[in-house]
């Protein structure tokens, strides 16, 4: 066997053998082939725009929207633009998307917990729920809810409960609160109230990490803020002769409600539909982050002399919290994604806006174009603010 | 040794009904409290769907609608064709059955018995008006006897069978698509007529088969080291993600007819299942990843320190790994684009969830007090229910199984 003799001189890697060249090259080809192909896609939509006469042109947000929309949280009428009609359509499904998060984490905790329970009864009603609920698609339950809904009597007939409440099929009316005339007094009250609570706050983080020991801030910070606020409340009222609140009632006219506010069908069924269904989800990351803590940490806590109340809140739920972020955040986005499900229910969201822009103008590419930037500009803030929390509650390693 | 420990257990101790209530529903005051809450509601919701389910009438309009949910629009003459895609995935899953044993064994069963218990409900009803697929109960037993005979014949001859199961598998796509589309010697059944359980079955199929090759392309893209590749492959993903589903289909049926040429026409249904397929292919692509990822570094620094170049490498060794490692979590995304195509009623396709919307909307069924969405929107949750629940059970299953393996 002979050993070849190594060669006497450098031999010169050729170019379509050296791996830096290659990547260059294949990279040029990649873009080529994606340029093309995305060039070809281009010139065959603005051919088929020109030619029908709908170039992309974003003149007419500025233009009269002229279509109602049935609720919104800012004023709005017809004669208003169709921009200012996009801003509605976010506006609602941040609102959807807002009261949705926090009230399927609420749920989602309490079914979370459950399915951890020592009673069997409990356990085995939180499993069921989890395994019918998320076994059955969201719009579905959606249409499900919203015919449920429309089941309730007339507005004429509508059950109260104890002259305070309406449910009817349009919605839920309830009382709201009026601003009375010493409502100005108040708000310096509620801003001393706020300052004073943060100082409180401040102050005892500060005392703690002196003292190097851990104590309870927010409460009595917050107990502080709500007395001042209540105490001024009162204050002004008496004072002026009237409250800065006033409970409006709702009074019950020939067609409709005068006073209070109405929840509308569409967006209580919208409403129900996405926390039911999330909170199955969140459900199961509760359960899942609480059963991933080491069950040392729970026995040495309790071995501490800790109450199983401050094992749950002082030991194992910061650990579980740092493994349901990541998980949690994926789920508040596809809570926000799925309030899109609204335009089949009729509730005005962004989507549902933009359907109704389309129709009437035919401008397809910048109404897509607008709901596709509001949703990732929703979304990349949500994961943001969320990376930054669990940025922040995540192990310092040293 | 084993013996020895075997017989070492402890015998299990003997639960008398009193003292399990104690431990399990009253060991603490607020636990009888909840306990006793739990029950009277319960049994109140209990009796009352008992009831309703007996007692309701409404399920004539289900009935007489069983073909609709079924397949839709699809002729009733060409209904043989999907029956024979029917049948032809129940001599597969029988022959798999026999061949794998374990869990598609349990799977293969579990379909037999549904198929075998239909035949026995459509047996029942008589032919004339109440059911319009006349050849239903025969064919479900056809069916469910042909899956007893695949599972039979598929343990008797297993090493042979291995590979051709194999390939039929990856063929019954394709064929089944054929089958039902028709084309080659048979009626062509456009894909505007395609409806019921049959759309949402071909769409989620399509959505993740199709996405497949897509997602995988894009997994690699993401973790390469080219950056111009890398950043286009990011892009699309984190785009698609950002964006809901029903986005994506609206944009599907209102643009793609822009971006083609105009000679090219396709109808919405090919529409949708381009919309599914992008989508998917994103989701699958970050699963893809994890997988990847999810391998020890000493797998690809093996391959290459044998002299496998980086091609040969992600064939051969990276890829065949990660994608047995992500079998459950592709089972669950396939689910959730299960349960995700009843989105396709948004953008005007008549799926499963579609025609419980038009049966309930007849107007034949408008004397019934209440109407019958009740009834037709719980059969058709029942139906979803059953498929994403197999699933997902078959899906914890094949991960405790591995997750034993790795071990």
């Amino acid at each position: 066997m002979s050993v070849a003799p190594p060669s006497q001189q450098q031999t010169r890697i050729p170019f379509y053998r050296d791996t830096r060249i290659i990547a260059v090259l294949l990279q040029i080809f990649f873009l080529i082939a994606v340029v093309g192909f995305i060039w070809f896609l281009y010139s065959n939509m603005m051919a088929g725009l020109r030619r029908s006469n709908l170039l992309p042109n974003y003149s007419f947000l500025s233009q009269p929207a002229s279509f109602p929309i049935s609720e919104s949280p800012i004023p709005y009428d017809p004669g208003r633009t169709y921009g200012y009609a996009f801003v509605v359509g976010v506006l609602n499904t941040l609102r959807v998307a807002v009261i949705g998060i926090v009230l399927s984490t609420i749920l989602g905790i309490i079914i979370g917990v459950s399915r951890l329970s020592s009673n069997w009864m409990l356990r085995s009603v939180a499993t069921a729920y989890v395994e019918l609920v998320r076994n059955i698609p969201l719009l579905l339950q959606l249409f499900f809810w919203l015919i449920m809904s429309q089941e309730f009597p007339r507005i004429q007939d509508a059950i109260s409960v104890a002259d305070l409440f309406y449910l009817h099929n349009r919605g839920v009316t309830l009382p709201w609160f009026g601003v009375g005339s010493s409502f100005a007094v108040w708000q310096i009250w509620i801003a001393v109230g706020l300052v004073a609570g943060l100082i409180l706050y401040i102050v005892r983080r500060i005392q703690f990490v002196r003292r190097d020991r851990p104590g309870v801030a927010l409460p009595w910070a917050l107990l502080l803020a709500v007395s001042i606020v209540l105490v001024g409340f009162f204050v002004s009222g008496i004072t002026s002769g009237n409250w800065p609140l006033i409970l409006d009632v709702p009074v019950l006219q020939r067609f409709n409600f005068l006073g209070g506010v109405t929840i509308t069908t569409n967006f209580t069924a919208l409403l129900m539909g996405l926390v039911i269904y999330t909170a199955v989800f969140i459900g199961e990351i509760v359960r899942s982050g609480i059963q991933a803590v080491n069950k040392g940490q729970r026995e040495a806590a309790r071995a501490l002399g800790l109450t199983p109340g401050q094992t749950l809140r002082l030991v194992i739920f910061p650990q579980a919290l740092r493994i349901m972020i990541p998980p949690m955040t994926s789920q508040y986005l596809n809570l926000t994604k799925n309030s899109s499900l609204a335009v089949a229910i009729g509730f005005p969201d962004l989507f549902a806006v933009a359907g109704t822009t389309l129709n009437q103008t035919g401008q397809t590419v910048p109404v897509m174009l607008i709901v596709m930037l509001a949703y990732l500009s929703v979304s990349l803030v949500t994961s943001l603010l969320m990376n930054w929390y669990n940025k922040r509650i995540q192990l310092v390693e040293r | 040794m084993t013996t020895d420990s075997a017989r070492a257990r402890p015998t299990k101790p003997t639960v008398v009904l009193w003292d399990w209530l104690r431990q399990n529903l009253f060991n603490t005051w607020y636990n009888a409290i909840i306990s006793v809450v739990i029950a009277f509601l319960l049994y109140q919701l209990l009796s009352n769907l008992l009831g309703w389910l007996l007692t309701t009438q409404g399920w004539i309009a289900v009935l007489t609608n069983i073909r609709l949910l079924f397949v839709g629009r699809y002729p009733p003459d060409q209904v043989w064709r999907v029956e024979v895609v029917v049948a032809l995935i129940a001599l597969l899953t029988g022959l798999s059955g026999g061949v794998w044993k374990g869990i598609v064994r349990n799977l293969a069963t579990g379909f037999g018995l549904i198929l075998f218990v239909l035949s026995l409900i459509a047996f029942t009803f008589p032919n004339d008006g109440f059911n319009p697929m006349i050849a239903a109960p025969i064919f479900l037993l056809g069916s469910s006897a042909l899956l007893a005979l695949g599972i039979w014949g598929g343990s008797r001859i297993a090493e042979r069978l291995r590979i051709p199961l194999i390939i039929s598998w990856v063929l019954l796509y394709p064929i089944g698509i054929l089958i039902i589309r028709g084309g080659v010697g048979l009626p062509v059944v456009e894909t505007n007529l395609w409806g019921g359980l049959l759309l949402t079955l071909i769409l989620s199929s399509s959505g993740i088969i199709l996405s497949f090759p897509l997602g995988v392309l894009l997994a690699l893209g993401r973790r390469s080291d080219l950056p111009i590749v890398k950043g286009f492959c990011i892009a699309y993903i984190e785009l698609i993600r950002g964006i809901p589903l029903v986005t994506v289909l609206f944009m599907a049926q209102l643009m793609l007819p822009l971006f083609l040429p105009d000679q090219v026409r396709i109808d919405s249904v090919v529409r949708a299942m381009v919309a599914v397929t992008l989508f998917s292919a994103a989701y699958l692509a970050e699963n893809v990843r994890g997988g990847l990822q999810s391998l020890p570094r000493g797998q690809a620094e093996a391959a290459r320190a044998l002299g496998l170049n980086s091609v040969q490498t992600t064939l051969l060794i990276t890829l065949p790994q990660a994608l047995r490692a992500i079998i459950p979590v592709l089972v669950g995304q396939f689910i959730s684009l299960f349960k995700d195509t009843s989105l396709v009623v948004i953008v005007g396709l008549i799926d499963l969830l579609g025609i419980a919307r038009t049966i309930y909307s007849q107007a034949e069924w408008k004397d019934f007090t209440g109407g019958v969405w009740r009834e037709t929107l719980f059969v058709v949750a029942v139906i979803y229910w059953i498929f994403s629940f197999t699933m997902s059970r078959t899906s914890k299953k094949i991960e405790e199984k591995m997750s034993v393996g790795y071990r």
